[in-house]
Parts: C-alpha cells; sequence; structure tokens
C-alpha cells in the first residue's frame, strides 16, 4: 500500500493557533469593509471557519467500523447505551415512539436455550438500504462509511425505517428541547446511530466504544477498516466474525464475533 | 360516435348537501393536519415499530384506485370498446380526482409536509419513492392531455394516442406503487416482485368499483338514464378484476407457505395475527372478494342496483382491508433479524407490535376521499363530464357539447 492510500488512524483535530483564526478573519473584514463594501458576512465566515475546521471533511480512504464480541458484552449491562443517550441528547425512555440509536438485544438460542447479549445498531452498511430508498437523497453515507441523515432534507416519509434491516432508525415523535449543540436533531425527521460522527471527527471515540471500555468489557473495538493494520482489521483477519443479516450482502461497518 | 356531454343543473338540495359534507370534513381533516404537525406524530398511534398507519392505509388505496378508475377510458381508446365512450371523461377525471386525493393524505401524513419543496428539488433516483413522485406527475399531465384531446374538438384526432400513453402510464405508476413495498428487501412482509402485479390487479377491481358507485350515484342525482346492459358489463368485468386481485393474493401466499423462512409470517397473517388475520378472511377475502363476486353473477344483474352498489361497496371496504393487512400488518409482524432465534430487547424485537389509528388519523384519511369527491362534484358541475343520458338512446339525443371520444 503507498503512502498515499495508507489511511491515517484516530488523529487528534487539526489545530491552528488562534492568533492565525483571528488574523484571518481581521484582514478578510479589514479587506471588506475598505474595499470591497459589497462582500457579504458569509465570505468572511467561510475565511474564518476554512483555517480553523477540524476536519475538512471525510476521506474514502478510511472505512470507520466497528467489531463487537458478544461474548464479552454482560448481559443486562447498558452502559454503551446510557452512554449514547447521554452524548446524543436522547431520553432515555423506552417507550414505542421515543428514539433508540442503540439497545441490547437479548439472544436465545431455542433448541438450547442458550443466551447471547449484543448492542445493536445502525450497521453502516457499505450498501445502505435506507440510503437507497431515501426519495430526497437526505440519507446518505458519507466517504468515510458512516452512514447520516442530513436534517435539512429529511422530509419525514420513514421509508427508510421500513427498509432498515437492523431496525436501527427511530423517527421523532415530539418536540426536542435540550439538544446537544454537535447532535443536530428535529421532530419530524429520522435519526440513527450517527457513529459520534462529530467525536470521530474530533479523533475521539463514539460514546459506546469508551462506556464499554470503561466499564470494564472492552466488547467494542472501533478503528479503520481499510487500514490492514490497525487492530480492528488484524482481528478481524485472525477471527472469525460475520455481519447480521449477511444474505443481504450489504458489507455492514459493524461486525460481531462470537455469534 | 356523438355523445352529449352535460354539466350538472346543481340545483338539487342534495348535491349541495353532499358538497357541503365533502368540504367539512375535509376542513376538519386539515384541523387534525395542524394538529398532528403541531404536536408531532405522537398524537398519532403510529410509533417507531409501526410508522406507516391509517393514512398510509387510504393514501396508498386511493392511488391504487386512481389508476383503476381510468379503466373505462382505456377500455374505450385503447381497446376499442365503443360502447364506453362516453365515459370515459368521467373515467378520466375520477382518476386525477382519486389520485390528487391519496396524494394530500400521503403528502400530509410526512413528518415534514412543509418541505414538499425539498421532495420536488432533491431527487434520489434509486429510490422508488422519488421515481413515483414522477410517475403521480405524470400520470397527472397524461390524464389531463387525453380528457383536453376528448373535449377539445380539434384535438380529437389524437385521443387514441393520448390514451394509449395514458394507458402505459397507468401501468407504470401502479408498478411503482406496488414496488414500495416489493422492493423493501429486509422485511419478511414484503420484498416480493408480485408486488408490482398484485397492485395493478387490485387497481382494476378498485378502480371500477369506485367508478361505478360515482357513476350510479351522479346518474341517480341527476335521474339520468342508465342502460342495464352496460351496467351488467361493468357488473362481469368487475367479477373478473376481483377474481384476478384473489389470485395474486392467493399466489403471493401459497410462495410464502412454500418457503420455511416465511411460515412464521403465513402463521401470523393467516392465523394468529389477531386483527390482521380477521381483516385478511373476513374483510380481504370474504367480504371483499367472495361475497361480491357472488352478488355480481346474477344473470340479470343490469337491472339490480341495489346489488351492484352494495358489491362495488364491498369491493371497496375490502380494498381497505386489504391495505390494512398488507401495510400495517406488515409491520406488526416483528421484524426477524436474527433468524430461528428468540430476541428481545427496549425496543419491541421479537414483539408483535400494535397500532391503534387515533382520531386525527382517521380524519386525515377521510379528508382525502373528500378532496376527491370534491373535485368530482366540481368538474360535474362545471364542466361537462356526464353523458346526458346512457339508455340506447343517446346516439340520437340532442348535441348540446358534441364529442367524440
Amino acid at each position: 500500500m503507498t503512502q498515499d492510500t495508507k489511511s491515517p488512524s484516530i488523529q487528534p483535530p487539526k489545530s491552528t493557533s488562534g492568533r492565525r483564526g483571528f488574523l484571518s478573519v481581521a484582514a478578510a473584514g479589514l479587506a471588506g469593509v475598505m474595499i470591497a463594501p459589497g462582500v457579504r458576512l458569509i465570505e468572511i465566515a467561510q475565511a474564518a471557519t476554512a483555517d480553523t475546521a477540524p476536519s475538512r471533511g471525510a476521506s474514502s480512504k478510511v472505512r470507520w467500523g466497528m467489531l463487537i464480541d458478544s461474548g464479552k458484552c454482560a448481559s443486562g449491562c447498558t452502559d454503551c447505551v446510557t452512554a449514547c443517550n447521554t452524548e446524543n441528547g436522547l431520553s432515555g425512555e423506552t417507550r414505542a415512539t421515543d428514539s433508540q440509536w442503540i439497545r441490547k438485544i437479548e439472544i436465545k438460542e431455542v433448541r438450547t436455550g442458550k443466551t447471547q447479549s449484543l448492542p445493536m445498531m445502525c450497521q453502516h452498511c457499505a450498501e445502505p438500504p435506507c440510503v437507497d430508498v431515501c426519495p430526497t437523497g437526505a440519507s446518505f453515507k458519507r466517504a468515510d462509511g458512516i452512514v447520516l441523515v442530513d436534517k435539512h432534507i429529511c422530509i419525514g416519509c420513514r421509508y427508510c425505517v421500513m427498509a432498515c434491516p437492523y431496525k436501527a432508525r427511530s423517527f421523532v415523535h415530539q418536540p426536542l428541547s435540550n439538544q446537544k449543540a454537535d447532535v443536530p436533531r428535529g421532530m419530524g425527521t429520522v435519526e440513527s446511530c450517527t457513529l459520534c460522527v462529530h467525536k470521530v471527527d474530533k479523533g475521539e471515540m463514539p460514546a459506546c466504544v469508551s462506556a464499554c471500555s470503561d466499564a470494564g468489557h472492552g466488547a467494542i473495538l472501533f478503528g479503520d477498516l481499510n487500514d490492514p493494520n490497525s487492530e480492528i482489521s488484524r482481528r478481524l483477519a485472525s477471527y472469525p466474525s460475520r455481519q447480521i443479516r449477511e444474505d443481504l450482502n450489504l458489507n455492514t461497518g459493524v461486525r460481531y464475533s462470537g455469534i | 360516435m356523438k355523445i352529449t356531454l352535460r354539466e350538472l343543473d346543481g340545483t338539487s338540495r342534495g348535491y349541495y348537501l353532499l358538497l357541503g359534507v365533502l368540504a367539512l370534513v375535509t376542513a376538519i381533516g386539515m384541523g387534525a393536519v395542524w394538529y398532528i404537525e403541531h404536536n408531532g406524530h405522537i398524537v398519532t398511534g403510529m410509533n417507531n415499530q409501526i410508522v406507516w398507519g391509517l393514512p398510509h392505509v387510504f393514501a396508498v388505496f386511493l392511488v391504487v384506485a386512481a389508476s383503476g378508475a381510468l379503466n373505462v377510458a382505456s377500455m374505450a381508446s385503447v381497446f376499442g370498446k365503443t360502447e364506453f365512450k362516453p365515459l370515459a371523461p368521467l373515467s378520466g377525471l375520477l382518476a386525477i380526482a382519486l389520485l390528487l386525493g391519496g396524494l394530500t393524505v400521503l403528502m400530509l401524513d410526512l413528518g415534514r409536509p412543509d418541505r414538499l419543496i425539498v421532495a420536488m428539488t432533491h431527487f434520489n433516483f434509486k429510490s422508488i419513492f422519488a421515481l413515483n413522485i414522477f410517475l403521480y406527475s405524470g400520470f397527472m399531465g397524461f390524464v389531463i392531455a387525453y380528457l383536453w384531446t376528448m373535449m377539445e374538438r380539434s384535438a380529437q384526432r389524437f385521443t387514441p394516442m393520448a390514451g394509449l400513453f395514458a394507458f402505459v402510464w397507468r401501468m407504470a405508476l401502479t408498478t411503482g406503487t406496488g414496488s414500495i413495498f416489493g422492493f423493501l428487501v429486509a422485511r419478511q412482509a414484503f420484498d416480493s416482485a408480485l408486488f408490482a402485479p398484485l397492485f395493478i390487479a387490485l387497481s382494476l377491481s378498485y378502480g371500477l368499483a369506485v367508478f361505478l358507485l360515482v357513476l350510479m350515484l351522479a346518474f341517480n342525482a341527476s335521474k339520468r338514464p342508465l342502460d342495464a346492459a352496460l351496467l351488467a358489463r361493468f357488473a362481469r368485468l368487475q367479477v373478473i378484476f376481483v377474481a384476478a386481485g384473489l389470485y395474486f393474493v392467493l399466489v403471493f401466499h401459497l410462495t410464502n407457505l412454500y418457503f420455511t423462512k416465511h411460515h412464521d409470517f403465513q402463521r401470523f397473517i393467516l392465523l394468529e395475527g389477531g386483527v390482521h388475520t380477521a381483516l385478511f378472511w373476513l374483510g380481504q377475502v370474504v367480504l371483499g372478494g367472495i361475497v361480491p363476486m357472488i352478488l355480481l353473477m346474477h344473470p340479470r344483474i343490469g337491472e339490480l342496483r341495489g346489488r351492484i352498489v352494495a358489491a362495488t361497496l364491498l369491493v371497496v371496504g375490502g380494498g381497505f382491508a386489504q391495505m390494512w393487512v398488507t401495510i400495517v400488518g406488515g409491520q406488526a409482524f416483528p421484524l426477524v433479524i436474527f433468524p430461528g432465534r428468540q430476541v428481545s430487547s427496549s425496543f419491541f424485537d421479537g414483539v408483535v407490535n400494535s397500532y391503534t389509528p387515533t382520531l386525527p388519523e382517521w380524519l386525515l384519511g377521510f379528508s382525502g376521499i373528500a378532496i376527491a369527491g370534491l373535485i368530482v362534484m366540481l368538474a360535474m358541475k362545471f364542466l361537462g363530464f356526464l353523458p346526458a343520458r346512457l339508455d340506447g338512446a343517446e346516439k340520437q339525443s340532442t348535441q348540446r357539447a358534441a364529442v367524440a371520444v
């Protein structure tokens, strides 16, 4: 693999000095005032954000994914769910109308009674049915494999909820309050696990991964599936794993072992 | 053939009463929409398990019936059945009205109906929903053009061509409507190419039933003569259409019964699904299928108008039952994520999902029917869509607004 295609591992945000950011705003502002009275404020804002933004957009060199070891996932533990709710500003209530971005599923083998537990959320498919069916393109997949909903063009038709094989999507049934600044949500639109894209773009782990690790289980491994040297890729190469509903051939970004 | 199309006189109290009722139902429906949009879908019975509820049942029925309502016109213009020509304008009018009624319900049940303009400007062409937007608007355009060629004397030579385009487009339209469900690859209740031909068969049946009800009501109310032989032909067609719908339903379930992976779903719909099972057998199959077929097979059916009305009402009722079983029943059956294993979670995995529609949903649904009714009534009054008489004597009747269709 060439240097170019070698995908970056999780990196801290590119920080630029405050002074440089300030100077670019000041320069743009001054130029606007002095030489171009018609300059639009938005251009000044863009000049300011161009240097200070934490990311220049997702790269297709990376494909973010997870490997979930159901053998390490403890039945009854819901730390990942709680962390997700806290991080993303979900109520945590579990009525039929409430959003649940991640949930614990208890699986029981009918014949033997053997039980297993695992977290289920958006599987960030490479070929996502939710993206296929979305009439407006609000359901989309980022270059790095993260499947998201553009809240500005979601019309709330719920076709993606019908299409998702994993029941990963929720429709917002009520007015929202106290939303998180990093996690836009809206009544009348559909939402699902974002793989904590706001954290990943800053080089951090998704909230559920950190919570599972903090709880001492370490059942969720997060990383770059495109990087053969990442731990997730090495584990996938060494041990058996599977995709849920692999018959659908969706090439999920979330993989499971131990089931 | 020269036929006289005449506007409704519209002076009767009955006309204005019905018009008033339809306007009121529409207004109340719009109030329900405001209530839902203000409070969110929490005030409906829908939830994250059953995301498409009663409004979709109404909307899909109306959209399917719309394409079928064009049957009569297609038979006249495409298949050369000249005896239906006088009714072709009414057929086209009903197609447009039902489609508008259905689309209104569909659109107003969106989470963000205020973003209609987004739906009109952002397209994902892999989505059958997005393609349907073109199929709907194209259908509307073709039928309007078709109606115009019928009404405008100088354009009448184009009527057969316009009729053919409208006919081909209606097949595409209903293929698209059925494929909304057929293309849902992950759902056990859907994921079948049969939905496209099934919906076409259903459209023939629902559309003709609605057409006959409107025709008989309008002719009866405006005291225009209606030929028994013509009604008998329609009745026989209705029998064939109902049978075609039942045939596709039979094939769908037989296929599912053959596939072991679908046995749980079949057991749910056919045996253990509670209200869905009852609506399937009693509503869709018996009252909506077998009974109307038996009623309509009477040798002198053309003279038994009450019987035709009863049979077509049953077909319409059976159609709503069928849409319920298909759309709501299909979602009530829990999505299978881990085949062959028992699952449980806080998100209702492995659980039969429940759904009870609330009043605002009923009001929204009925407003779709009312909107279609308003369009038909106003068009009949001001534009002259009804032949002056259809008792075999129309060919000699006075030609006031003569058209050749």
